[in-house]
């Protein structure tokens, strides 16, 4: 199953390496990245492949709102289909 | 990979536009539920509610975590309990009401419609028990809603019915005088009801729908309007084409989760209801839709052609995006959920007269409006037979819940709180319909032919 998981927030040093270092120990695989920088505000999306995660998707969900909260980022992690079918025909 | 601009103008549209999935609504049949013995009939339909929803909540939760889309509010709508209880030796159904409020605590959803009966061309002995019920019923539980249809166009208006309903919606107010008339925000009197509605308080599963059934609602004005803020001053060709390929995103996500909650339910997938359907919070009004359109204020001339364009322009946009489309899909207007309607009942611009013209296109109906506590039984009536006979003329479906708040007056406001919102208190005729109502009777069904 895929997803993706995007990151919102004011730029800092050392936020792909953190939200990166998170979900490789869950075994999600990062399938693409791309990031940019709008008026210094970091807006990071990421596809990844969580068919292999070990904890329940929603306990990632949680654990990466969580984390990004203490960094003041705003981290979320959605199926893939949702993107799809809202923007695809 | 998917553009990027796309995903972030999905997780705008959730975060700030409260875009959401209004409710999943499960349709359970009762008609196996009934009994000569009532007691035995309350412990079945319990018993089949408990063991048919146990999961819809748990479900409707996990969707929302998955795919990170709040899914306001998870129900249940079962067969019009004046079927059911009509079998059994009693003439008193609060207790069937009574045993739908247990089982929707015990399944943790947020409301249970089908406390109901379908009226429209003739009262049966079942019929007349629930609708003498219906006040107490109300005021006992707390989960339940009701619902009554008092016409349609193939039967024309069930007057006797009408004026039954009027003095039951008087008595509800009453016996929830305490709570500012809160029975009534839970009662809906409907012309044309449909079978497969999700949405509260009107929905009911009925008699043609399988033995189980998820009906999915969505809703977003607050998508429609953001879109709407980009194309200012535009023709409204353009107006029509933007909300259409709104409309299209948000149903293809509500028809998403309903395939998902059907699947993992295990219980067929009914329909999508493409209503926009608004709540009290900033941001998620209808009345802001018409007024981005160009009208300083909801309920201004113009009004009724703004709601036309944008009923129609919802459907037309959704229909595309959902294998099945139903329920009542349209724009729903109810005063004391919408914050702008709110604000412009407040400001006198907004009037029972202007609501009652803005009903003829759209759905559903004079919705969640309060009127002096002194308002009569009989005004009630007309005010329902009048809409009623828009909903029969027009081949569509019409409701009215109305709230006589008890002991208030023109300018108060009544308090429901959550997505019921605030009403303001808005004034109505006083000239008397008592003998009009009085007459009782049949309104013939309308010709078929020769419109105009």
């Amino acid at each position: 199953m895929r997803a993706i998981i995007t990151v919102v927030g004011k730029d800092q040093v050392g936020i792909i390496a953190s939200v990166c270092g998170e979900i490789s120990q869950r075994n999600v695989n990062v399938l693409d990245i791309s990031q940019t920088i709008l008026q210094d505000y970091f807006t990071m999306v990421m596809l990844v492949d969580v068919s292999k995660c070990t904890i329940p998707f929603a306990q990632l969900a949680q654990e990466l709102s969580d984390s990004g909260k203490e960094r003041s980022l705003d981290i979320r992690v959605q199926r893939e289909d949702i993107f799809n079918a809202m923007h695809r025909i | 990979m998917l553009n990027q601009q796309d995903i972030l103008s999905t997780i705008h549209m959730i975060d700030q536009q409260n875009l959401d999935i209004r409710t999943i609504t499960m349709g359970i049949s009762l008609l196996d539920c009934c009994h000569s013995d009532p007691k035995v009939a309350c412990e079945k339909i319990y018993d089949k509610i408990t063991s048919s929803a146990k999961n819809l909540v748990k479900t409707g939760e996990d969707i929302e975590a998955e795919f990170g889309i709040p899914i306001v509010n998870k129900r249940i709508s079962v067969t019009p309990i004046a079927l059911v209880a009509g079998a059994s030796d009693t003439d008193d159904y609060v207790p069937f009401a009574q045993a739908l409020d247990r089982a929707a605590k015990e399944t943790g959803v947020n409301f249970i419609g089908g406390f109901s009966a379908l009226v429209q061309k003739g009262m049966t002995r079942g019929d007349r028990n629930l609708i003498a019920s219906i006040p107490e019923a109300l005021a006992v539980t707390d989960l339940v809603c009701s619902s009554v249809n008092i016409g349609s166009t193939k039967a024309g208006i069930n007057m006797d019915a009408v004026k039954l309903m009027g003095e039951t919606v008087k008595a509800c107010a009453d016996r929830t005088a305490h709570q500012g008339g809160f029975g009534c925000a839970k009662l809906v009197v409907f012309c044309n009801a449909v079978e497969d509605n999700p949405f509260m308080a009107g929905a009911f599963h009925g008699v043609g729908e399988a033995e189980r059934v998820i009906n999915v609602g969505v809703s977003g004005p607050g998508v429609v309007h953001h879109a709407l803020k980009a194309v200012k001053g535009q023709p409204f060709d353009v107006v029509a084409e933007t909300i259409k390929k709104t409309a299209f995103r948000v149903t293809r996500m509500g028809q998403l989760v309903a395939q998902e909650a059907s699947s993992r339910l295990g219980v067929p997938f009914g329909i999508v209801d493409l209503s926009l359907a608004p709540t009290p919070a900033i941001g998620d009004s209808v009345a802001r839709i018409l007024e981005e359109m160009g009208l300083e204020v909801c309920g201004t001339h113009g009004t009724t052609a703004a709601l036309a364009l944008l009923n129609d322009a919802v459907k037309k946009g959704g229909v595309m995006a959902s294998s099945s489309v139903g329920g009542l899909s349209g724009a729903f207007i109810p005063v004391s959920e919408d914050e702008g309607m709110i604000a412009a009942a407040r400001s006198g611009a907004l009037t029972l007269e202007k609501l009652e013209a803005m009903t003829c296109v759209c759905s559903v109906g004079l919705d969640m409006i309060a009127v002096p506590g002194d308002t009569t039984a009989a005004t009630i009536s007309a005010i329902i037979a009048d809409e009623a006979a828009i909903g029969m003329i027009n081949q569509k479906t019409t409701a009215v819940r109305i709230i006589p708040a008890p002991g208030r007056k023109v300018g108060d406001t009544v308090e429901f709180g959550g997505l019921l919102g605030s009403a303001p208190v808005m004034p109505c005729h006083t000239g008397s319909a008592e003998e009009f109502v009085a007459r009782g009777g049949r309104i013939p069904a309308p010709m078929h032919s020769l419109k105009n």
